[in-house]
């Protein structure tokens, strides 16, 4: 089917592709970055036309809890923050991993800690990939790199929430949320009238009750939930690890990035062709699951490998943890606002990897 | 083809719109286009830029520090982005308000009295269009047409009345546009 085609910025295109995947609900509260999320909402105001709830809520806290209402009656719902907001929302993050709730939260990543900067980040790595909140859970953590991926990822993070009952997160950061891109919409999808057979819709007399709750106090059955929430993320690292390579086939260096800086990457990998250096670019789609397996083979391949991110980093963890030792790992990233010059990449890559 | 213009000046002067029919021209042309705007404090500081990339490939990184144009509209913009020009790149200038004129030689540079040509044709609002006029006369990336177009889809259908009114103001910036 044609798509429609648009000029975008990224937090428009999450915008309306909530509106356009027939999303219930969107609970929110400003904060820049990614403002625009709500205000776009507000001002094409689906209730008219889809039916969509669009509500800005006294709080992040509050914004989370209703998200937390609505996907337990087993409806499509999501919120958006950007990096100190998202902090205020992980006691409600947890508790929806814990009950098994499908729900899509977006960060648009700003500089930190603390109220840090306006401008774009990836230091909310860890806090996105490895919980967060309190107890052993894990998001699925989608990383977009375009505009038109801020779109498409809602509808994918819509489907892997319903599919495995687990909240899902798309990380963002400013660069994406605020530039223009080119975006091909996809049609309208109908609001579901059917809900899952888990929800809270009203016990009828052929069923029995269903209960969400995160709440065990037998320690017995708590901890046979965790084994079955940890089965589910051993499910989803077998199935769901989405990545895109740039020349890798010839490589004998690799850097991996995502996000923005995967798109800085790019960039330095065409400036280092052209001077004659086989480098190639690993990009992680999923940074909950990671390409563990994939960055592994790659190792057997180059020389070394490095990872940039906006931050002092913290993926470079999980690279080291995929490549194993076999070949050098290094950082280089730029903190607090700052995105890193293809240059700036060239120059690390061949200071750290290739020169040590 | 890749082309990565900076267009800096004032809050007020129509940059960052003149960024997005820029994008919208290229779009319409069928290319490859990205806006990335300054949204950070400088923004707070009274001077606005954003960078546009127009490109017949994929664009790799939306954020650039060195340009192919830069279209400065303030004395700020000048003495901060005169360097971010490539060599052989070009550098198009409103003189209105500036002291210390481009001095690099190793690059092209263009001068587009736009804020005066605007005050002439009495519609000081056009000033931003007969700078990108200017831009077209330079680097004929994008045909006129198609940035008739992109105006059309970028400007709410309430102000189409002002299209005739921009297109002269285009015209007469491919018109006024002088090589320094």
């Amino acid at each position: 089917m044609k798509k429609e085609l648009r000029l975008m910025k990224g937090n428009e295109a999450v915008a309306e592709a909530a509106i356009r995947a027939g999303a219930d609900g969107y609970f929110g509260y400003p904060i820049t970055p990614q403002s625009e999320i709500l205000e776009y909402l507000m001002e094409a105001n689906p209730a008219e036309t889809t039916g969509m709830v669009v509500l800005q809520a006294e709080s992040e806290v509050a914004a989370i809890n209703m998200v937390y209402g609505g996907a337990a009656c087993g409806k499509k719902v999501m919120t958006s923050s950007s990096s100190p907001g998202i902090s205020l929302k992980q006691e409600g993050i947890s508790y929806i991993a814990g009950a098994e709730l499908p729900c899509l939260i977006v960060n648009v990543v700003r500089g930190g800690p603390g109220l840090g900067t306006i401008q774009p980040a990836q230091s909310d790595y860890f806090q996105s990939v490895k919980g967060g909140g309190h107890g052993d859970y894990h998001l699925i953590v989608l990383a977009p790199a375009s505009v038109q991926e801020m779109a498409d990822f809602v509808d994918l993070g819509f489907d892997l929430a319903f599919k495995y009952r687990n909240p899902v997160l798309i990380l963002s950061d400013g660069a994406i949320g605020q530039m223009m891109e080119k975006v091909y919409l996809s049609q309208q999808k109908e609001r579901s009238k059917v809900f899952p057979d888990w929800a809270t819709t009203g016990k009828p007399a052929t069923r029995e009750r269903n209960i969400i709750t995160s709440l065990d106090l037998d320690p017995n059955g708590m901890e046979m939930h965790n084994h079955k929430l940890q089965a589910k993320y051993n499910e989803i690292r077998e199935k769901e690890v989405r990545y895109e390579e740039f020349q890798c086939e010839d490589a004998e260096y690799l850097l991996v990035a995502y996000g923005t800086s995967a798109r800085v990457c790019q960039k330095a990998v065409q400036l280092l062709r052209e001077k004659g250096l086989k480098v190639g670019l690993l990009r992680p789609v999923t940074l909950f699951p990671f390409p563990t397996k994939r960055i592994n083979d790659l190792s057997g391949q180059v020389k070394g490998i490095l990872s940039v991110e906006m931050s002092a980093g913290q993926m470079v963890e999980d690279v080291l943890l995929a490549v194993n030792g076999k070949v050098p790992v290094k950082h280089f990233g730029r903190m607090g606002g700052i995105v890193p010059t293809p240059e700036e990449v060239v120059e690390n890559l061949k200071s750290k990897i290739i020169g040590g | 083809m890749t082309e990565e213009i900076i267009i800096t000046g004032f809050g007020g002067q129509g940059v960052l719109s003149m960024g997005k029919i820029m994008a919208y021209s290229g779009v319409m042309q069928d290319m490859e286009v990205s806006w990335m705007p300054s949204y950070g404090p400088e923004m707070r500081g009274g001077t606005a830029n954003v960078t546009v990339i127009i490109s017949s490939e994929r664009i790799s990184s939306p954020i650039v520090r060195h340009f192919d144009t830069a279209i400065i509209l303030n004395q700020q913009s000048l003495d901060k982005f005169e360097s971010s020009i490539k060599p052989g790149g070009v550098l198009i200038y409103d003189s209105n308000g500036i002291t210390r004129h481009p001095e690099r030689k190793d690059i092209v540079v263009y001068r587009v009295d736009a804020t005066e040509e605007a005050a002439r044709m009495n519609s000081s609002k056009t000033f931003n269009m007969i700078v990108l006029g200017g831009f077209l006369k330079v680097k004929p990336l994008i045909k006129l047409e198609n940035v008739i177009k992109g105006l059309k889809k970028s400007l709410p259908e309430r102000y189409h009345n002002l299209i005739p009114m921009n297109e002269k103001a285009l015209k007469r910036g491919i018109e006024i546009i002088q090589k320094v």
